[in-house]
């Protein structure tokens, strides 16, 4: 995250990373969960949309490893395909979010007076909305789009990164080393990037990784309005949506998409974790 | 340092003339990192009505001591492994929490450092000086505020008197701890365990403190452990001293025997090492030579008085005149600095002394263009400094660098030592190859004390002492030709304190430096400086030779400030002499 400078930053990083065993296993858990999201709707001799009303609510077996659902689709095919888009919404809506919201907070913490007065009421604003009818305005307007998903959720989630941000930033702001960058002759933009991002890389990780399985559900929220992901189509949020509703004729139907979702999050807070202490120059190295 | 003190009307009360004793105290936090035996095997007793100093330096052990008293330690990691506190025939150690809470504040009080976040926020004064008399059922609230507003007329507060509700953001900080001591006090406890409690204050503020201190506690026959960096300041005030050094005591005895005939070699070093107004060396003696022995060259260089500058053959480096400095806040600007001028020779010291709040980092901050400033004008080889071209920015800002009070809060922890130090070269261009700075920062680093092994290190991984020689190092990256301290010694223990001192006067000789050396400590000004001006309430009250400033002050504030200073921290050959108990 610290661009040119972070040669030893990083290879220190990588080192207490890999010494950290819960994170790693997190780390091969996500990898693995990726990769079954990417290869499993080619591998299944089923399509996710495929229908067979002769074989509905099978229960998981040799034909159907994960069983059908109350059509007769195959769950496996539905769980993994599903798995694209969440893990895609979920990442994707996240960086957007950091981005958008570090790089303004920053900004706006770093400048500080009347400028991040206003900056900071913009965002009040924007808080104001209600998030159901700003997606449904959207779609009005551009029409039902994959993208504005990420667009819609990114939009809503970034603020609170800003806020974070922008707190931390003024904090820091203060420290005597900032000060002792502006005495040294530093221009703004090399204090902004090398000196103060990297310090503030501790809450940003911990509320990223807070961020990923929130947009995941948002995501099933907005698919249930109607306004997300339409079936055929799935994703995890979805399926877990039906599931509940068929929970006691077919619990798989709820295990199946369950398991796969808690397992990302799950290790997706632990890898937050253990980057937080591996990018901390503070925590010791064993 | 005297003061009239109101005499406290004695009632009639039964008190238990305690005897602390405590015997072969060992204390070890566990942490991560291993078993840090914090406290070992100390031995100390205080007898009824004696008022006993207790000194180290940071980790020396000393607060742990003072708070296993009380069982206040944070308990794990802290562990009492072994030992008595007898406290009238009873021993603490074996108290559960339920016993403690009644002695504690009843016969055993306590003040703590910072009189900023000691007192509730939301409860007033009064109502929190009244507190310990109802919790332990002394009085009834209405007498207990009676009691309480009376304690606090004694120690100065006056304020409570008409204002009874006051809170206690409406008092400053030296009134904030008077009401401390009120607290601490007001349940008339046999013995006052008091942690640091003037090292947050001004000099001033310090020695009315102190002498209200003393005098409430001799009046009320109250025994007192004062636990203390500075020996100085508990000789004004102990009969008997007790030192500290890495979690043993190695020295006990009467405090003018203590100064008149040290015993231990780190006793030794901490009388010698710290600047006394009196005695100009050229380099202060350290802790390090005392405890291993010195060499020739070094033990004639602290004989040797340092060479006074001729500063009239000198030219005018800085020359700053009339600056005005404000800060905007909800009730209107405040002026940090009101119209204040100086004139800096090259190659001198330039002391600027003052308490807190008298603008004077201000100022130092101002003249790097590190505070807006509202008018008056810098002129810096009698040239106006111009920010507005990137090549005179680069220059201005080469050519002047900071030195900060806190060596923990001024390196960016995310970056190591050679990337800190790398930095400001590729910025300014200095050195064409990387291979050229690295070997640049490898002088530095063996310049300032340290070597090349620590290149890649984190600053987290340095001691306090440590991280300042790097600040230092990182201030002459760009070669610089002035500097400004600002309180750059302030946050350290004196052996720390000695050497970063002695590091900057030889720097200064070998570079040709110039200096603006800040602080609140006249000791501390008096030994680096050539000239020293002194700053209260944004204005420069006074200006002149370091040597005359002290023998003739002109102004009255410069003679409150130099009446301050506890008397050992005036002179070397400081003495003692009162009976000893």
């Amino acid at each position: 995250m610290s661009l040119e400078t972070s040669s030893s930053l990083g290879r220190d990083a990588w080192l207490r990373l890999r010494a950290n065993r819960m994170s790693m296993i997190s780390l091969f858990i996500l990898i693995g969960i990726a990769f079954v999201s990417i290869f499993g709707p080619a591998l299944s001799s089923y399509d996710y949309d495929q229908q067979n009303l002769d074989r509905v609510f099978e229960s998981p077996g040799k034909d159907h490893i994960f069983g059908t659902d109350n059509l007769g689709r195959d769950l496996f095919a539905r769980t993994t395909y599903g798995g694209r888009i969440s893990l895609a919404v979920g990442l994707l809506a996240t960086v957007v979010s950091l981005v958008i919201g570090v790089s303004y907070g920053m900004f706006s913490g770093y400048i500080g007076g009347r400028i991040d007065t206003w900056m900071m009421r913009a965002v009040d604003v924007l808080y104001a909305l209600p998030f159901t009818i700003f997606v449904i305005l959207l779609m009005v307007l551009f029409g039902r789009n994959f993208l504005l998903l990420f667009i819609a959720i990114g939009a809503v989630e970034w603020l609170t990164m800003a806020r974070i941000t922008r707190a931390q930033t003024m904090n820091l702001k203060k420290s005597e080393f900032i000060e002792a960058a502006r005495a040294l002759g530093y221009s703004h933009g090399r204090i902004l990037f090398r000196h103060l991002l990297p310090n503030l890389i501790g809450p940003i990780i911990v509320y990223a990784t807070l961020t990923v399985p929130a947009v995941m559900l948002l995501e099933a929220v907005l698919s249930f309005l109607g306004l997300g992901i339409q079936a055929p189509m799935s994703s995890w949020g979805s399926l877990i949506k039906e599931g509940a509703e068929k929970m006691d004729a077919a619990p798989w139907l709820l295990l199946f998409p369950g398991i796969f979702f808690c397992l990302s999050l799950f290790a997706l807070n632990f890898l937050g974790d253990g980057l937080r202490d591996a990018l901390d120059p503070k925590s010791s190295k064993d | 340092m005297v003061f009239e003190m109101p005499s406290i009307q004695n009632r009639p009360r039964t008190k238990i003339m305690g005897n602390l004793d405590i015997q072969n105290l060992k204390v070890s936090f566990h942490t991560r990192e291993g078993i840090i035996h914090a406290v070992d095997g100390v031995d100390l007793s205080i007898k009824p009505g004696e008022i006993v100093g207790l000194v180290g330096e940071s980790g020396s052990g000393k607060s742990v001591t003072c708070n296993s008293v009380l069982k206040l330690l944070p308990v794990p990691p802290a562990r009492i492994e072994k030992g008595q506190i007898e406290w009238s025939g009873k021993d603490l150690i074996d108290h559960d929490e339920q016993n403690m809470q009644a002695i504690r504040g009843k016969e055993i009080s306590m003040i703590f450092q910072d009189p900023m976040s000691c007192l509730n926020p939301y409860l007033s004064v009064l109502e929190q000086v009244a507190e310990p008399l109802v919790i332990h059922g002394m009085a009834s609230l209405e007498d207990a505020r009676k009691q309480a507003s009376e304690m606090l007329v004694n120690v100065g507060v006056q304020r409570v008197v008409d204002h009874p509700h006051a809170y206690p953001h409406e008092f400053s900080g030296g009134m904030r701890q008077r009401a401390m001591i009120a607290m601490a006090l007001v349940t008339k406890p046999s013995l006052l365990l008091a942690d640091e409690p003037t090292t947050a204050l001004d000099v001033t503020v310090q020695a009315k403190v102190l002498s209200i201190l003393k005098t409430l506690c001799t009046d009320l026959g109250v025994s007192v452990l004062f636990v203390s960096h500075d020996l100085g300041l508990v000789a004004e005030l102990a009969d008997r001293v007790v030192v500290m050094y890495r979690g043993k005591v190695v020295e006990q005895n009467h405090t003018g025997s203590i100064f008149s005939n040290p015993q231990h070699p780190y006793v030794k070093a901490l009388i010698a090492c710290r600047p006394t107004l009196e005695s100009n060396p050229v380099r202060l003696p350290t802790v390090d030579d005392f405890m291993n022995p010195k060499t020739g060259k070094e033990e004639a260089l602290e004989k040797l008085v340092a060479p006074s500058l001729n500063l009239d053959s000198q030219e005018t480096l800085l020359q700053v005149e009339n600056l005005v400095v404000e800060f905007p806040t909800e009730d209107g600007p405040v002026r940090a600095v009101d119209g204040a001028s100086l004139m800096i020779r090259k190659g001198s010291t330039h002391g600027l002394v003052g308490e807190s709040g008298s603008g004077k980092t201000t100022l130092g901050r101002s003249i790097l263009h590190l505070a807006q400033l509202m008018s008056g004008s810098i002129l810096y080889q009698g040239k106006p400094i111009n920010l507005d071209h990137p090549d005179d920015r680069s220059k201005f800002r080469k050519s002047m660098q900071i030195i900060f009070q806190d060596p923990y809060a001024s390196l960016n922890p995310r970056l190591t030592i050679e990337q800190t130090l790398l930095e400001p070269m590729k910025v300014h261009g200095i050195g064409s190859s990387r291979k050229e700075r690295i070997e640049r920062v490898i002088n530095l680093l063996e310049e300032v004390g340290l070597g090349e092994e620590y290149l890649h290190r984190y600053p987290h991984e340095f001691s306090g002492g440590q991280r300042q020689r790097i600040c230092v190092a990182r201030a002459l990256t760009t070669e610089p030709e002035f500097i400004v301290c600002d309180e750059c010694v302030s946050a350290m223990d004196v052996s720390v304190q000695a050497q970063v001192l002695n590091l900057l006067r030889s720097l200064q000789a070998s570079r040709n430096l110039t200096y603006l050396f800040i602080s609140h400590d006249l000791g501390v000004v008096k030994f680096m400086s050539d000239e020293i001006s002194v700053m209260q309430n944004g204005k420069i009250v006074e200006n002149g030779l370091a040597d005359d400033l002290y023998r003739s002050p002109k102004s009255d504030y410069t003679r409150k400030l130099l009446n301050s200073i506890p008397l050992a921290n005036r002179s070397a050959n400081f003495q003692i002499n009162r009976p000893s108990v």
